[in-house]
């Protein structure tokens, strides 16, 4: 099937699929374990490193280490020296859900000519304030829009992108509970 | 028209309470109660139900108890017995099966309509319950039509219940009751757990509760607390009143078989409960304030010379939980025939017509005393101290309020004649 693909849009499909057939194989492979390390700067502001991960099983390096800064806006007096920590997990998803759409539409041999997204989570923060504790902390709801131009009818693309959140990581993640284990020291 | 300088909204130990403390200070009031004295104890609670506090705790003004056995646990027809001696010992002026329908100000004081006539009044004490309504979120709509669901007040006894596995919804004192009630009835019990506050029934050798009133953590005033209105939603203690003054915990659930999972999120259209992925933290928070309120227990006992008569100090072992507990359940396919929420309770200010409500429809209040002039509050979580909503805590509330209303009421205009 690839080889008869005329998209062109960046993702090595074959190689993916090579990877589940070899995965299916060996399911120990498939183990991964993703990571982050978080250091305080000060006031609301931290500094994120990625680096290393397990997968495949064995350890892996990254060509670079990813640094990334979380702080909180000027409004909540911060200083406003990188996004939130809400506004992370809104670029996770929107960046989850946009390789998604790449990949899917490669496979499928659909060509991409744009591909954006905006995407906006509502929050009452009276939670996370403590003013009210039946209001949750988190997003009471996200909306992504998607504007896509492609070679493809719209019903397809729509199919597109309905896959691509059937297959997303973090689509699930912010969709179903997860235990959360945090430990001290 | 009847005429009364205070209407007391309410016939259980808060508004008899306040009755007794009005009747100390001359003033005339009646007590307007829709069933009987005690009626949420006769008709809102389940079976086996026994008090969270010793019966030497129970003590009202001029009034406690004399029986053979203080440091038992009063059933419920004891608590009943209890409540309904106190009214006839005041002689309290109640009014039975008179169902406050409407309070609103008339201008000259307030008017208090009821279904057996209507009341004017200069002052109104709202001593009506902080249980009236069992809470049930939203999301209960999806519960599939082939479960069924109760509540802590609606649950009577495991007969009620129909064979299978059942999910209790809360784990405060009344969820871990219920769950424990329903495991040994034979029947496989999940608990969903949110924030608990864990405590052991006896510590060194003394109820809890003795600890608590002794070291004075049950005076802890309103105005005198860092935050008052987190203080006002902490749960109730995670205690039962039993003969053999075990403890229960989840760990004593866990070990009689109760599935513990975390707080349940939410049940989607098809039939699935959601739990949340907190449990660990949850657990860990609440060992966290149990070994926190142990501390400053053994911290007062050495400063006060209580060490060399007590038990040696000692901690319980940490929550128990399993590595992965469950974070869905299709209600249908995993036998859950039952849902029983216990997941806390709200007033009903349905008949209040007074600008006091805020956007939650709380009563706003400064220590029981509201913002409308002449009207007070009784018998509220942590109204005016931490033990306001026991039954041991309503005296010396009423004796504070008792004294402002009489205050304002000399302040104000001239009281009503009958």
């Amino acid at each position: 099937m690839a080889d008869s693909s005329t998209a062109k849009n960046g993702v090595n499909v074959q190689a993916l699929l090579d990877a589940r057939d070899a995965l299916t194989k060996a399911p120990a492979a498939a183990q991964f374990k993703w990571r982050a390390a978080c250091e305080w700067k000060n006031g609301t502001h931290s500094h994120s490193t990625v680096e290393s991960f397990y997968g495949l099983g064995a350890e892996q390096n990254r060509k670079t280490t990813f640094n990334f800064n979380a702080d909180h806006p000027e409004v909540f007096a911060s200083e406003d020296k990188g996004a939130t920590p809400v506004e992370f997990v809104l670029v996770g998803l929107a960046s989850c859900l946009t390789a998604g759409i790449a990949a899917v539409a490669q496979n499928r041999n659909i060509q991409l000519k744009s591909v954006t997204a905006t995407i906006e989570g509502d929050m009452d923060i009276a939670g996370i304030l403590g003013i009210d504790s039946e209001v949750r902390n988190g997003f009471k709801g996200i909306t992504v829009k998607y504007k896509i131009d492609a070679d493809a009818k719209p019903e397809d693309i729509e199919a597109l992108v309905a896959q691509s959140q059937k297959r997303s990581a973090v689509y699930d993640i912010v969709t179903n509970p997860t235990n959360v284990t945090v430990l001290v020291n | 028209m009847n005429a009364v300088t205070t209407v007391i909204i309410g016939a259980g130990h808060a508004a008899l309470a306040m009755s007794r403390c009005l009747a100390g200070r001359g003033i005339d009031h009646v007590l307007l109660e829709r069933g009987e004295v005690a009626q949420s104890w006769r008709t809102e609670r389940w079976d086996s139900l026994r008090l969270l506090t010793p019966n030497w705790q129970s003590r009202l003004p001029g009034f406690s108890y004399t029986g053979n056995d203080p440091d038992g646990y009063r059933t419920l027809p004891e608590v009943v017995d209890f409540i309904a001696g106190y009214a006839k010992w005041i002689a309290a002026p109640v009014r039975t099966h008179t169902t406050v329908t409407a309070v609103r100000n008339d201008g000259a004081g307030y008017l208090v309509r009821t279904d057996r006539g209507d009341w004017r009044c200069r002052t109104v004490v709202i001593a009506a319950g902080a249980c009236n309504i069992a809470r049930v979120p939203a999301f209960a709509a999806h519960i599939p039509p082939s479960v069924a669901t109760l509540t802590a007040q609606s649950y009577r006894n495991s007969a009620q219940v129909a064979d299978g596995g059942v999910l209790v919804v809360g784990a405060s004192s009344s969820g871990t009751q219920i769950a424990q009630e329903l495991q040994r009835s034979g029947r496989q019990v999940t608990l969903a757990v949110g924030e608990h506050i864990r405590a052991p029934r006896v510590y060194r050798g003394k109820d809890l509760e003795w600890w608590m009133d002794a070291a004075g953590v049950l005076d802890e005033r309103y105005d005198q607390i860092d935050d008052i209105t987190r203080a006002r939603r902490v749960p109730s203690l995670q205690l039962a009143g039993t003969p053999d003054r075990s403890t229960l915990d989840l760990n004593a659930l866990s070990a009689i078989g109760v599935k513990l999972t975390g707080r349940l999120a939410g049940i989607t259209q098809d039939g699935k409960a959601q739990f949340s992925g907190s449990l660990r933290n949850m657990c860990a928070m609440s060992d966290l304030k149990m070994r926190r309120l142990l501390e400053l227990l053994d911290e007062w006992a050495r400063a006060n010379g209580v060490d060399g008569t007590v038990g040696p100090p000692d901690r319980l072992p940490p929550t128990r939980v399993e590595d992965a507990p469950a974070l869905g359940m299709d209600l249908v396919k995993s036998g859950i025939r039952t849902i029983v929420w216990a997941s806390g309770y709200r007033p009903d200010y349905s008949w209040l017509e007074l600008p006091v409500l805020d956007r939650k429809g709380y009563v706003t209040h400064d220590g029981g005393v509201v913002s409308a002039p002449g009207v007070y509050l009784m018998g509220m979580q942590f109204l005016r101290r931490r033990k306001s909503a026991l039954i041991d805590g309503a005296g010396d509330d009423a004796r504070d309020l008792s004294a402002h209303l009489a205050a304002y009421l000399d302040n104000a205009a001239p009281r009503l004649s009958a």
